[in-house]
């Protein structure tokens, strides 16, 4: 069919196609403005179009930015608030502990210091021996006795009554020290107390000064949430990307806690509801072994609710602290039940396995042969069936932190779609423009022949009439009419893109 | 001011309508949705038990493969599981009859009491073979095919089984009429241990045309045909889910 139309005008296919070409460039010619309009129409809706939708998808991310930051600032001031009132109660806990029984001690303290004074008064040192006595001893000892016996008596006398005095005198002082040295050692215990008590109340001060710093810092982070200034949404962001990877990976082990969990309970499981019935393509057995587990951490995620550490329920968190506490006995009686029967059935499994074991070797044609240390996987098993519904019990801490968590991530994770999609949009629009002007250049490529000879015949027109109206005109002016003559057609263009672009903003 | 309340309420009552008409369309939403999930989940639960039957040859020229027939079953005891059916029987001068069964059972839904009931089913077919001592003249494969067959539809299995451990040599009495239509629909027929009779060595071409035979004749039946002469290759060509 083609090859029929190629040949209609010529058996020779180089005439035929030469014929073919110079009509397809008289039509394109002849067509040039309408298929430039075209063309370029064409690559201008569509950019146009792409960039108003660019446009409303920066609108859509500008909103899911201020919803991401909003939630971001609203989860970092629950955080905060809650940080707060945990100090202030930690605060509370300090003062009502150790100040309340401030008075008490400021007695003890005042009691203990009177009864220093006091002591220290009763130990008030007496004057010593007056240095005269030593003078006046010195003094008789050194007369010279003249050799009169009764001067000498007298003298000796004297002397006598003087030591004996100065003796006397001595002892009492030396039992005055001793007293007063005795008052001082009874003092040691009190100052003692003294210090201990004092230590006690640095100690208290010191915890109350750094529960103040923290409260502080938690107070300026809190401020810098309300201001929403970018530090505080930087670092929550950050903190929440951290909570979910971190979260992640506890979830991740939690499955395969749960899945070795599974298989522990999978097999006696058919030895209580069938191992033949089956629900869709699942053996029924399968479904309630995890019908089990999924219980097993409902339970624990009731239990760690009504014990406050986690907040999934505000209805669990809004009951009153009885009834919490009930549904905490209740949530854990069940837990203890489930763990027991999951120990029964991970013991039931074993033997289980050790029958069909038996009974595969008798298959075989083998002896059974008796295993020895058989009781250490059975027990292994029995211990792991009653501790993994306790471990996966607490993954109602990390569920939470990844829900938390989850929010920010999703929102990220949408803001980061949204700006590639714009980005596309964006370049899919100005490659359709680019592409609308590279196809307007090859159009004139291909109609070349056509559009010269109009380029010459136009020249010589217009040069004829100059000439006759400016017959002085010089050389470089022509030059410079005849360029800007050439460059009109291709100027059109631009001015045309300007005004386009001027009317889409 | 009694009667600008009434106003204020008669002002409020079809918004008020609305809005519980709007809810109660979403609580009917929700029980359609839930009923509509409810029908799907009812709808005709997958068959996944299977049921196999092994047919032993003990005419004269195969009746020396018994320890064969012995390590297939045990295998399939290995493998079928609570639920499942495993038939055995003899094929002889005359196979369409109860006497022909060794064993038959459909294994419990506990595993505890099928690991017991595969137990008496070794323990039967170990006293078949025990006792065994007299190999049949004949060999009416046909009639063990189709008392198969019919142990086969009873038991309703969604996987059927049928093992044929034989030469495939039918050799009927006389007096026997086995044109009766066999129907294998969805039976999956494993000829193992197809034994080359002396004659065979002579013109391999007969031991071919048998086994196309007995292929023709199973496919026009409905069922699919399989030879596994190794025991050892049987689990990578039949698998048994």
């Amino acid at each position: 069919m083609l090859t029929d139309i190629l040949y209609i005008w010529s058996d020779s296919p180089a005439l035929s196609l030469a014929i073919w070409l110079v009509i397809a460039i008289v039509i394109l010619y002849l067509g040039r403005p309408h298929a430039h309009q075209l063309l370029r129409g064409t690559g201008r809706a569509i950019y146009g179009t792409l960039r108003v939708a660019s446009a409303s998808i920066r609108q859509l991310e500008q909103r899911v930015m201020v919803r991401n930051r909003d939630v971001l600032l609203a989860m970092g001031r629950e955080a905060t608030e809650k940080a707060i009132e945990r100090e202030f109660n930690r605060v509370n806990t300090i003062v009502e502990r150790d100040l309340s029984q401030y008075p008490g001690l400021h007695r003890k303290l005042a009691d203990t210091l009177q009864k220093i004074e006091e002591d220290y008064h009763a130990a008030t040192d007496n004057a010593p021996l007056p240095p005269a006595w030593a003078e006046l001893v010195e003094t008789i000892s050194a007369l010279p006795s003249s050799g009169d016996p009764a001067v000498t008596k007298i003298l000796d006398n004297i002397k006598e009554v003087v030591e004996n005095s100065h003796e006397e005198t001595l002892k009492a002082y030396q039992k005055s020290v001793n007293e007063r040295h005795k008052i001082l050692s009874g003092m040691q215990p009190e100052w003692r107390t003294l210090n201990h008590t004092l230590e006690k109340v640095h100690k208290t001060i010191t915890g109350l000064e750094d529960r103040a710093k923290v409260i502080d810092r938690q107070m300026a982070d809190y401020e810098s949430m309300r201001k929403v200034e970018d530090k505080a949404v930087h670092a929550l962001t950050a903190s929440s990307l951290t909570q979910f990877f971190i979260a992640t990976l506890v979830l991740i082990i939690a499955t395969f806690g749960g899945i070795i969990n599974f298989h522990l309970i999978a097999l006696p499981m058919s030895e209580m509801v069938g191992g033949a019935s089956h629900i869709g393509s699942v053996r029924t057995s399968d479904i309630a072994a995890l019908v089990i587990i999924m219980v097993e951490i409902t339970m624990g995620l009731f239990l760690l609710e009504a014990l406050q550490i986690t907040r999934l329920f505000p209805m669990i968190g809004s009951m009153d602290d009885r009834m919490r506490k009930r549904m905490a006995i209740a949530a854990f009686t069940i837990l203890v039940i489930f763990a027991s029967i999951e120990a029964s059935l991970a013991y039931m499994r074993d033997l289980l396995a050790l029958d069909r074991e038996a009974l595969q070797q008798s298959l075989a044609g083998a002896a059974v042969a008796d295993a020895q240390f058989r009781w250490i996987p059975s027990i292994g098993q029995l211990v792991l069936g009653f501790v993994l519904p306790f471990a996966l019990a607490f993954v109602a801490i990390p569920l939470e932190a990844f829900v938390h968590s989850l929010r920010t991530v999703l929102g990220l994770v949408v803001l980061g779609a949204l700006r590639t999609l714009r980005l596309t949009v964006r370049l899919i629009g100005g490659m359709a423009n680019h592409l609308s002007k590279m196809l307007v250049s090859l159009y004139d490529l291909f109609i070349m022949l056509p559009l010269s000879i109009e380029r010459l015949i136009r020249h010589g027109r217009e040069n004829p009439s100059r000439r006759h109206a400016e017959p002085s005109d010089d050389v470089s002016e022509s030059k410079s009419a005849k360029s800007a003559r050439r460059r009109n057609p291709v100027n059109e263009e631009p001015a045309e893109d300007v005004s386009l672009a001027a009317r889409e903003a | 001011m009694t009667t600008i309340n009434a106003e204020l309420r008669a002002l409020h009552e079809p918004q008020r309508n609305s809005r519980q008409n709007a809810r109660w369309r979403k609580l009917w939403l929700a029980v359609i949705a839930f009923l509509i999930m409810l029908l799907l989940g009812c709808g005709e639960p997958a068959n996944n038990s299977r049921a196999a039957f092994v047919l032993i040859d003990i005419s004269s020229d195969y009746a020396g493969e018994l320890e064969k027939a012995r390590t297939l079953s045990n295998y399939l005891l290995a493998n079928l599981n609570s639920g499942d059916s495993l038939a055995i029987a003899f094929i002889d001068n005359s196979s369409f009859t109860e006497r022909n069964i060794i064993a038959r059972m459909t294994f419990d839904h506990r595993p505890s009491a099928a690991n017991q009931q595969k137990r008496e089913v070794k323990a039967q077919l170990d006293a078949f073979v025990g006792r065994f001592s007299v190999p049949s003249h004949h060999s009416d494969i046909t009639g063990g095919v189709l008392l198969a067959t019919d142990y086969l539809v009873e038991t309703n299995a969604g996987q059927r089984y049928l093992f044929i451990l034989s030469d495939l040599h039918e050799d009927l009495p006389p007096w026997l009429n086995r044109e009766a239509p066999v129907k294998l629909n969805e039976v999956q027929v494993v000829a193992v241990n197809v034994k080359r009779q002396r004659s065979d060595n002579n013109n391999p071409q007969a031991y071919q045309q048998r086994l196309a035979g007995w292929q023709q004749r199973v496919e026009d039946s409905g069922g699919r045909w399989r030879v596994v002469n190794d025991l050892a290759r049987l689990e990578n060509t039949v698998v048994l889910r």
